[in-house]
């Protein structure tokens, strides 16, 4: 007799745990093999506790090191690298042709080792000494906004939602994400990766469910700095911005086609980062000066 | 040990300041300004005009046209044109040098420009003169020579220009906010249509007759006068591709969500509530001084102002002290006298407002404290106002009062203070004194905050990134961060 396969659970990612759904709730996704896979419709409160752990997590994880960021991004990386076999059948079973499963994972990988390259350098690019009139030495610097909410590609099962979280995360945002409603499995198993990989809780939290129900609240938290919708959706879009006032959230509409290599480049970290600027005095006494 | 008594001075025997008043015979005025649009004073199409006053007088200066939608669309559609026709084509270094003449312009009418400045919002002439002209001034020459090395800000990213700006600024800095806005959008090579305040409009029309002066072709700058109405038309104008604003965080959030679902690009310079923390190996002295200069500047009509005051519990005697008895050498009144240091509230709406909040401080139960100065009888002033015992839960400690009012904490940990300091939901500014470097960069990497003073308060220059984070809003003005909000790449 054959062996029965084990089937796996997708469930969402919140605080490094996975659990379901607080609301029970789930849609039914039709794979190529026939099977059917309950995914998690996530609700408002799932939404509003992966943003507790966001924020629990972004003091910790904006605090690390440039240089231990990049290696955490470059984990990810290898992680990414050594499970590629089940993503690119994962990525059959929501209807990729072989070639295309093979570039897009070969697409992620590589994304997650450029911006883990870029963790302890688009800020030297990005900071000024600024040559003020009066006695003073200024300097600015960029700094993570906070808690990011993102509505990840839907065209995309993981290429759009690395291509969005890498930039983030490596400038010190934590972020909560929403998979592709169509091709939401390669996102949850890309949380057992990133379970693994020396990624602190909370910095990254990832859900699925319906865009429809969702943009309202990814848009309206009060505790989120900045919101992105990778898609281009006039009137969730139109909504999303409306909310974003809210609170002032930065709002962006990365619609990206992200297969494209030129839709990477550090000004995608830098987007999400703040300009801080610091002025101290300079002492005036000794002004016989440098003569050598 | 006996305790040491405090020494106070006595203020009110011979310490009168003979009076030094600037002289305002000089200044060309008009009685009645028109809009300034494609290069000429017109009559509103609204046909109305409404007084700007002196707030330290309140006798009325001027008539100001105040301009309706179609107005503003008659403005909008000039800066559109001179864009398309005229000012997108012109080669950057030429653009370059009609913003070098601007800068220059003002510099020749400095005296004049700080007269007005001070007339007409109330602020004191020291700090017109020493401050608001120069750096606006120095904004336009700043900028002027970024207008043809764009490439060099941002290499491989072929900067282009917007469009039309349509800009809205408020009434505590006049003209400076007006070079804060033009100045980069006419050297990114952008077009523009600008909105003074409504209580504040003089020298933003003597910079029109400035721009006419330079020679700049008509249309790239247009100058529409007016209230809420003028702005909202402003914001949302279709031809209208970038918005900027400076002012309340209520109006900033409700432009962002008129903008919502559009292509124009937006800049906030919102409120702010800045923490100014004196810890106890500070300077104490200078310290003092920062903190005077921090919410009494521009009588405290500052986003910026360091309006919550955080000491630490082993100096806090000793810096309140000091405060109070600096609070006493403080001259309030006349803005035109040079020896003044506070000067008039710019408008019957802001004192009411000002006053509004010292009323909730004290039912509140905080202890205040006030200079036993004397103010005007006529014109618009509050005495420089400390409220002791504070909490965080006090309106007066979360809210923007924008005026003369300083609320103060005390606090024993650093940790306890970064948690206060941030735990607001704005993020402009903050001040931080204390002789250790680690400490100081220790809370400039923890304060959320866009600017920090170290051992320094309210200090502006333009090659300096200023902004926001959090609801104190998002861009950055000044520097080579300031190209970025009038860039497209």
């Amino acid at each position: 007799m054959e062996r029965i396969e084990v089937l796996k659970t997708y469930k969402i990612f919140i605080g490094g745990q996975f659990p379901r759904t607080e609301s029970g709730r789930y849609y039914s996704l039709k794979l190529k093999n026939n099977m059917t896979v309950n995914v998690s419709l996530s609700s408002r409160k799932d939404f509003k506790n992966a943003v507790v752990s966001a924020r629990g997590a972004f003091n910790a994880w904006s605090s690390r090191a440039a240089f231990n960021r990049g290696q955490i991004l470059y984990r990810i990386a290898e992680m990414l690298e050594g499970r590629k076999e089940q993503f690119l059948e994962e990525l059959k079973q929501l209807g990729y042709s072989a070639p295309k499963a093979k570039k897009e994972m070969e697409q992620c990988v590589d994304r997650l080792v450029y911006y883990a390259g870029w963790a302890d350098k688009y800020q030297q690019l990005h900071s000024s000494v600024n040559p003020v009139a009066t006695s003073h030495f200024n300097f600015s610097v960029p700094e993570p906004m906070g808690v990011v909410s993102i509505m990840a590609d839907e065209s995309t099962a993981l290429l759009g939602l690395i291509s969005v979280i890498a930039p983030c995360i490596v400038g010190g945002n934590t972020c909560i994400v929403l998979a592709s409603e169509n091709k939401p499995t390669c996102a949850i198993t890309f949380a057992e990766v990133l379970a693994t990989s020396d990624v602190p809780a909370g910095v990254i939290n990832i859900l699925t469910g319906n865009r429809k129900e969702l943009h309202t609240h990814f848009s309206s938290h009060m505790d989120v700095n900045a919101v992105i919708n990778s898609n281009s959706e006039k009137e969730f879009n139109k909504t999303i911005g409306e909310n974003a006032s809210l609170n002032v959230k930065r709002l962006f509409i990365w619609d990206k086609n992200w297969i494209d290599e030129k839709e990477q480049g550090p000004y995608f970290i830098t987007d999400l980062q703040e300009i801080k600027t610091t002025w101290h005095p300079i002492e005036n006494i000794g002004i016989s000066g440098i003569k050598y | 040990m006996a305790k040491k008594e405090k020494k106070s001075l006595e203020f009110f025997t011979d310490w009168k300041y003979a009076p030094a008043l600037e002289s305002t015979d000089h200044i060309r005025l008009n009685k009645q300004y028109d809009l300034f649009i494609n290069g000429k004073f017109v009559k509103p199409n609204s046909d109305k005009y409404y007084d700007t006053i002196n707030p330290a007088t309140e006798e009325k200066i001027a008539r100001i046209a105040d301009a309706n939608a179609k107005d503003v669309d008659t403005a909008v559609k000039a800066a559109k044109t001179a864009y398309d026709k005229t000012w997108s084509k012109m080669p950057a270094k030429e653009r370059a040098k009609y913003i070098f003449r601007i800068a220059r312009l003002i510099q020749e009418k400095a005296r004049e420009l700080s007269v007005i400045e001070t007339m007409n919002g109330g602020k004191a002439i020291r700090e017109s003169r020493d401050i608001d002209i120069p750096l606006a001034a120095n904004h336009f020459f700043y900028y002027a020579g970024w207008a043809d090395k764009l490439e060099y800000a941002f290499p491989n990213r072929h900067p282009k220009s917007l469009g039309v700006a349509g800009q809205i600024i408020p009434w505590n800095f006049p003209l400076l906010m007006a070079a804060w806005k033009i100045a980069p959008a006419l050297a990114t090579g952008n077009t523009v249509v600008l909105k003074p305040a409504e209580t504040t409009p003089l020298t933003c029309l003597k910079l029109a007759e400035i721009i006419q002066e330079s020679g700049l072709p008509d249309g790239v700058v247009n100058i529409v006068t007016g209230f809420g109405p003028t702005g909202a038309a402003i914001v949302n104008h279709p031809l209208v591709n970038k918005v900027a604003f400076t002012g309340s965080t209520t109006v900033g959030k409700w432009i962002q969500k008129s903008i919502a679902g559009t292509d124009k690009k937006l800049t906030l310079e919102l409120g702010g509530k800045a923490a100014n923390i004196i810890f106890e190996d500070a300077p104490i002295d200078q310290a003092v001084e920062g903190i005077v200069n921090g919410i009494f500047f521009n009588q405290g009509h500052v986003c910026c102002a360091g309006s919550r005051l955080f000491v630490q519990e082993s100096v806090a005697d000793e810096v309140i002290h000091k405060l109070k008895n600096r609070l006493e050498t403080l001259i309030v009144g006349d803005p035109m006298d040079k020896n003044t240091d506070i000067g008039a509230i710019n408008s019957k709406m802001q004192l009411n407002k000002i006053n509004e909040y010292i009323k909730i401080g004290l039912n509140d139960g905080a202890d205040m404290y006030q200079s036993q100065c004397s103010i005007p009888k006529k014109g618009f002033f509050v005495k420089p106002t400390l409220f002791l015992n504070t909490s965080q839960s006090h309106r007066i400690s979360q809210e923007e009062i924008f005026g003369p009012v300083l609320a103060i904490q005390t606090f024993r940990t650093i940790e306890e203070v970064i948690e206060k300091a941030n735990n607001i939901p704005y993020g402009l500014s903050a001040g931080v004194w204390t002789d250790k470097g680690s400490r100081i960069f220790n809370m400039t990497q923890k304060l959320r905050a866009g600017v920090v003073w170290a051992n320094t308060y309210n200090k502006f220059d333009p090659t300096s990134p200023f902004g926001g984070y959090k609801e104190s809003g998002f861009g950055r003005e000044g520097g080579l961060h300031g190209l970025m909000p009038y860039l497209k790449f």
